[in-house]
Formats: structure tokens, C-alpha cells, sequence
């Protein structure tokens, strides 16, 4: 029996295991939502594209499958595009339906039409305009294949409307070759005994771990190994939850507005052993000057990111799991006791942790770290937290310890405001018993502020925690700091009345003023099942620190 | 540094705009670019001449490699390798002239493919040196126009990279 193109897309969904799309509708794919109407798929209707993409980000950051959303041509694609990309840059597999004008209509600027293909093509893995229907099913297969093997990323298929209302047999393939693609899974074995050696003289080794360690879930893997050995942590901002950050050995997170201990065991380390990491600029600082004194080996899948900023001294391309299994297997020998030998290391990095440890002072005025502090101790770290983008972001990074992995759904390459509060929509989707919060800034929050109105719809209890310093607060930090105190436009003189606005979509509003309500406040708010905004008037002009300026190395960093 | 790379693609549209939107997107420079279909006509070779230092060119052929339709790159750099292209030149062919461009172009063992009471169009194959020989020895006579291929390039040896 023939079928059409949006019968055919809906149900290849299905045997690709998919219950969840987030979309928005419109003309070029009408046909699709009228298939979806007789399908068993959920679809979550976003109020704005560009959510649909973070909230399947969020879904699958938090869930470890790929993410799906369904959009329509010309303006419903191109809002899709800081969605793309933020997912492109954190390696978050997604598969993105684009609608298209008619193949006879393409190339002619007809409504609502846009070269999606054209646009995406630097910020997806890969991308698929199809133009026989017979097509779609073996396209929707590799779609999801490419953007959840190797280094996972988002993949684009754009969907004229006349490929979709044609009909064909419908045969979903089982197998597929993509003979131009073989990611490299399995580490070198040479490669891998050459940095045990390394690692097994060294005498001051420091594990820097990424995004790539979540990705792979090798949390258990790289916990074990450096557990083991007694090999101290840092992670990247992506690489949060990877390894307990309440372990003895988690410094916690490095670069930037990393920690001192952090940064400093970086700079003073004799080997470096990158998983799943990429050496950003955020992370390194003043490239010359990064782990001067250390020997370092590198592992990753994607071999572009590998020699890319930095030299390495042992390269190994692979899957961080394959590879710490294969490292932890040879260390099983090993019978020295690291916890005496690494007692040096270990006592110099517990001294920079207590000569500057991460610290503010809380008085009459709410502290955001405060704010953030109290949620991670009434959660108990048991919660998904999603942040979006500047000083909300490092102070959760920093003051909320995340003990595993996929907990902390933050955008760290594109730095995309706005993507929080979608991503809690997604995370909430996937784990409906789970407290999931985003934590906010004012700047932020208002980015995608929209999507209350889906969080309404679809009765999901999201919590939203806004620190409230009437600031773009990153920027104004910087205006402070290296601008002479200019904040040029950085001061949000209006903003709605949260707690109204709430209300007016249906949620809670709880607005806190005073240290002594921020406790009971969120005490409150995660008791009440369906979305709550709290709002916290903090600090105005509070600075996250430590910070390392831009282009300094990381051992130069602004302490308070 | 100067290097040749050689890259099999799978032969479908969008590709060659993948491969040039990588080149501008990271900043790597195109000297030369051209492209065919290759034997196999599922597949198409193109031939990029760039330049960079050592980091640069081993970042453009793992991107390169990374694109999803692109099945090889080899850098032919460090191998043994012919690289020829193909260059059309409109010259002035004035009276007093004609005779001496036939004789460069004899000597170069060139063809001329067009001939009008003013002008020769000349064509000539080559290497780098011979084609900048000749526009050197022609660019006298006048020339009103030149066009060439870009390079295209080959392992030496019976062994494709195919």
C-alpha cells in the first residue's frame, strides 16, 4: 500500500524509537501535522521555533537520545538557526525537520521560502534536502544515524511540500552504509599503553575532562580510573556531572571563572590528560601559557579537535568509553599506593583550595551565589538544572555541585541566551518525576520568555529561578572592569512584573527581597506541581569571580 | 607552506559548496579549486591548491575529511605527485607578430584553438612554471584575456588513491 510523504516521515519516526517532537506548524508542512494527528507521536507546541530546537536539545542533552523537531519554510527555518548552532557547538545529537516550497517553487524566492540547507550548512553535521519522496525513509534513517554516532551533532532534513503529499511504498531500510562515514570508536592500543606509561610516572597528573565524557557515558569509566590512580579532576563547563564534584578529587571546573585550585593545578600539573575536551579559549586562556610545564595527552573522537589549539604530546583518537576501559584495564595491575605517593599533589591542591576558596559574603542584600548554594542543598543535587547564559551560568557552575551526569543543561559553546528555559521544557518532557530548574537571569529569561505559555499547555512543572540584578550582568561585569565602569546599555531599566506575568500565563509567581526567604521560597515553590517562577532581587553590581581576562594566562586570575 | 590535496567526494549536489563553505568558514585560502567527475561517476575528485603552515593544512584535511560526503583526502605534499593545468590565452596577433607567437607556442608545444585577423587563442598545458613562462614570453604581443583551469593532480607510480 502507497503512502504518503508525511505517513511515511511519521512512522519511520516511530520505528526510530521516537515519543516526542516539539514543533511549530505552518503551510509547507501541513500535510505532516495532519499525519501526526493519527499517530501515536507526542508533538509539544512550542511559541516560537527557536524553543522547539533547545527544548529537543534539552530533551536530549537530559536523556541521552536524539532530539526531534518539526518546523515549517522560510521564517519557521530560519528561527530554528541559533537552535542549530547551540546544539552544533555542544555536540548534542538533534534531527531537525524543515519544510520547504515545492521542489518546482525552490530557487524562485517564493513565500515563505529560505535555503535552510544553504543557512545550516556550517552549524549541522550534516544536511538533506529531499526531492523524491522514495528518498525520505532512507534519508530519515541516516539522519538519525549521523546525529547520534561519533561526535553527535545536529543534522538538518528540509522537506518540500510537494515530496511530502506524494505517495510511494513505504520500506524502512535496516541497515545502512554511509561508505564516506567511519567515526573512529576504538582508541589505538599503542597509543593507549604509551599514555598509561605517562600517566603511571607522572608525578603531578591532572585529568581535564569535557562534554565528550557525558556524551559517551563514560562518567562510571572516568571515575573509576581516577579514582584509582588518585588523579585529580577538572572539568570544562560541558563536562560538569561527568565526575562527583563533591569527590575529594574534583577541583571543580577550570578556565575563566574557573576555580582557583582548578587553575592553578592546570598551570602546575606535569601531565595533562584531556577527555573529551577541546582546549576553547574560555578554557585555556592565553593558549602559550596553558599548562606550561605539562606533557599532554589528548583523547577525542573527532580528530579535528585534536592538535587544533594546542600541541599534544599523545593523541588518541576514540570513544572516551572505549578508551578508559581499555586504560583502567591495564591499571588493574597496578598495586602501588597512589593515595600516599599523589600526597604532594593532593596536600598543594587542598592548600590553593583553602587559600582562596569560592566565597562571597551574604548580608542584607541576596547574593546570587546564595541563591544558588540554597538550591543545590534543598535538592540535594538531585535535580536537572538548566541555566542560560552570563553570570547566572558561572555562579551555577560554580556553586551548584553536580555529582552526575546530564544534570546541568547549560549552552557552553554558542553561549545562547534564551536557551534554558526551553532546554527545563525538553529535560521536563523526558523525565516527568524529576525537579527540573532553570536558573535565570532578567537579560536571559525574556529571550524566550514565550514559552510559559507552552509550559501552560502541556502542564509541566518547570521551575524558573530569576536572579534579578536589573543587569545584563556578564556585560556590565566587563563595562566595570575593562570599560571604566561605562555599562552602555547594560542596565535593563524595565522588565515585567514577573510574578504578574506568571500569573498571567497560569503559573506561580514568588518574588524574594530578603536573605531569610530564599530558603523557605524555593522550599515553596518545589512543592507546588506546575511551574513556578521565583524571583530574586540580588546583589545589583555582584562580579563573578575568579575570572582570568580574556587573554590572560590562567594562572593571572582576578580573585576578588 | 604551498600543498596540493586531492579529495573524493560523493558526487551529488550541495558537495563542492560544503567543501568551499568550509574553506571561507575557517578562514583556510583557495589558490586553485577544480572539479570533476571521477571515474567511478558516483564519486567526483577535486584538487585544492592551499597554503598554510603545518597546523593549518592538517586542520584542513581532518575538516575536510570530517565533511560526511567526502570519502578520501590525501595530501599530496609529501608524495611524489604531477600536477598539470590547462590555460586559454587570447593574444593580439598583429601583423608583425603572428609569426613569433606561433613560434613560442610551437616551442611550448601549445595549440592555437581560435584564430581572427587580430587575435590567436592559444592553448597550453602544463605545470606552474611553463604556463607562467608563457604568459611571460606572450604578455608583450598584448594579451586581451586568460583563462585556466586550476590545477589538477596525480600520484606518479600504478597505484591510484582511489
Amino acid at each position: 500500500m502507497k503512502k504518503t510523504g508525511g505517513q511515511i516521515l511519521v512512522e519511520s519516526l516511530l520505528l526510530e524509537g521516537v515519543d516526542t517532537i516539539f514543533g511549530f506548524p505552518g503551510g509547507a508542512v501541513i500535510d505532516i501535522y495532519d499525519a501526526l494527528l493519527d499517530c501515536p507521536l507526542r508533538h509539544i507546541l512550542v511559541r516560537h521555533e527557536q524553543a522547539a530546537v533547545h527544548a529537543a536539545d534539552g530533551y536530549a542533552r537530559s536523556s541521552g537520545r536524539t532530539g526531534v523537531c518539526l518546523v515549517t519554510s522560510g521564517p519557521g527555518a530560519t528561527n530554528t538557526v541559533t537552535g542549530i548552532a547551540t546544539a552544533y557547538m555542544d555536540s548534542v545529537p538533534l534531527v531537525v525537520f524543515t519544510g520547504q516550497v515545492p521542489t518546482g517553487l525552490i530557487g524562485n524566492d517564493a513565500f515563505q521560502e529560505a535555503d535552510i540547507v544553504g543557512i545550516t550548512r556550517p552549524c549541522t553535521k550534516h544536511s538533506y534536502l529531499v526531492i523524491d519522496v522514495k528518498d525520505l525513509a532512507k534519508t530519515v534513517k541516516e539522519a538519525f544515524y549521523l546525529a547520534s554516532t561519533g561526535r553527535p551533532g545536529p543534522v538538518l532534513v528540509d522537506l518540500p511540500k510537494d515530496v511530502i503529499a506524494d505517495s510511494t511504498e513505504f520500506h524502512y531500510p535496516e541497515n545502512l552504509q554511509i561508505k564516506s562515514y567511519n567515526p573512529t570508536y576504538r582508541g589505538h592500543r599503542g597509543q593507549i599503553q604509551r599514555a598509561v606509561k605517562l600517566i603511571l610516572n607522572a608525578d603531578r597528573p591532572l585529568i581535564y575532562a569535557g562534554g565528550g565524557v557525558i556524551s559517551s557515558s563514560a562518567s562510571d569509566e572516568l571515575t573509576r580510573f581516577a579514582r584509582a590512580l588518585s588523579i585529580p579532576v577538572t572539568m570544562t563547563l560541558m563536562g560538569l556531572g561527568c565526575f562527583p564534584g563533591i569527590d575529594e578529587l574534583s577541583l571543580g571546573m577550570l578556565g575563566m571563572h574557573g576555580t582557583y585550585r582548578a587553575n592553578m593545578a592546570v598551570t602546575n600539573c606535569d601531565l595533562l590528560i584531556a577527555v573529551g575536551a577541546r582546549f576553547d579559549d574560555r578554557v585555556t586562556g592565553k593558549i602559550d601559557e596553558f599548562a606550561p610545564h605539562a606533557k599532554i595527552i589528548h583523547v577525542d573522537i573527532d580528530p579535528t579537535s585534536i592538535s587544533k589549539n594546542i600541541q599534544v604530546h599523545i593523541p588518541i583518537v576514540g570513544d572516551a568509553k572505549d578508551v578508559l576501559k581499555k586504560m583502567n584495564k591495564l591499571i588493574q595491575e597496578e598495586k602501588r599506593d597512589w593515595g600516599d605517593l599523589r600526597k604532594e599533589w593532593l596536600g598543594q591542591i587542598i592548600q590553593w583550595k583553602s587559600t582562596y576558596p569560592l566565597a562571597y559574603k551574604q548580608k542584607d542584600i541576596i547574593k546570587p551565589q546564595y541563591v544558588v548554594e540554597k538550591i543545590y542543598e534543598i535538592t540535594k543535587g538531585d535535580a536537572i538544572i538548566c541555566t542560560e547564559v552570563g553570570q547566572n551560568q558561572m555562579w551555577t557552575a560554580q556553586y551548584y555541585h553536580f555529582n552526575k551526569p546530564r544534570t546541568l543543561l547549560t549552552s557552553g559553546g554558542l553561549g545562547t541566551m534564551g536557551y534554558g528555559f526551553p532546554a527545563a521544557i525538553g529535560a521536563q518532557i523526558a523525565f516527568p518525576e524529576k525537579t527540573v530548574i532553570d536558573i535565570a537571569g532578567d537579560g536571559s529569561i525574556q529571550m524566550n520568555i514565550q514559552e510559559l505559555a507552552t509550559v501552560a499547555q502541556h502542564n509541566l512543572p518547570v521551575k524558573i529561578a530569576i536572579l534579578n540584578n536589573r543587569y545584563l550582568g556578564m556585560v556590565r561585569q566587563w563595562q566595570g572592569l575593562f570599560y571604566n565602569k561605562r555599562y552602555s546599555h547594560t542596565p535593563l531599566e524595565i522588565s515585567p512584573d514577573f510574578v504578574k506575568l506568571a500569573e498571567a500565563y497560569g503559573a506561580v509567581g514568588l518574588r524574594v527581597t530578603k536573605p531569610e526567604e530564599v530558603v523557605p521560597t524555593i522550599e515553596k515553590a518545589l512543592s507546588i506541581p506546575k511551574a513556578v517562577i521565583m524571583e530574586f532581587l540580588v546583589e545589583q553590581e555582584e562580579d563573578v569571580y575568579p575570572m582570568v581576562p580574556a587573554g590572560a594566562p590562567l594562572s593571572e586570575m582576578l580573585l576578588v | 607552506m604551498r600543498h596540493t590535496i586531492s579529495a573524493l567526494l560523493v558526487n551529488q549536489p550541495g558537495v563542492l559548496a560544503r567543501v568551499t563553505a568550509l574553506f571561507s568558514g575557517r578562514g583556510f585560502n583557495i589558490e586553485s579549486l577544480s572539479v570533476a567527475e571521477a571515474q567511478d561517476p558516483s564519486t567526483s575528485r577535486i584538487t585544492i591548491v592551499t597554503r598554510g603552515n603545518d597546523k593549518v593544512i592538517e586542520q584542513v584535511t581532518k575538516q575536510l575529511n570530517k565533511l560526511v560526503d567526502v570519502i578520501k583526502v590525501v595530501d599530496l605534499f609529501n608524495t611524489d605527485y604531477v600536477d598539470r593545468e590547462m590555460i586559454l590565452i587570447k593574444v593580439k596577433a598583429e601583423a608583425n607578430s603572428r609569426a613569433e607567437i606561433l613560434r613560442i607556442v610551437d616551442i611550448f608545444r601549445g595549440k592555437i584553438i581560435d584564430v581572427t585577423p587580430k587575435s590567436y587563442t592559444v592553448e597550453i598545458t602544463g605545470d606552474e612554471e611553463k604556463i607562467r613562462a608563457i604568459i611571460t614570453l606572450l604578455q608583450p604581443m598584448g594579451i586581451n584575456e586568460v583563462v585556466r583551469t586550476g590545477k589538477v593532480a596525480i600520484t606518479r607510480g600504478s597505484k591510484g588513491i582511489e
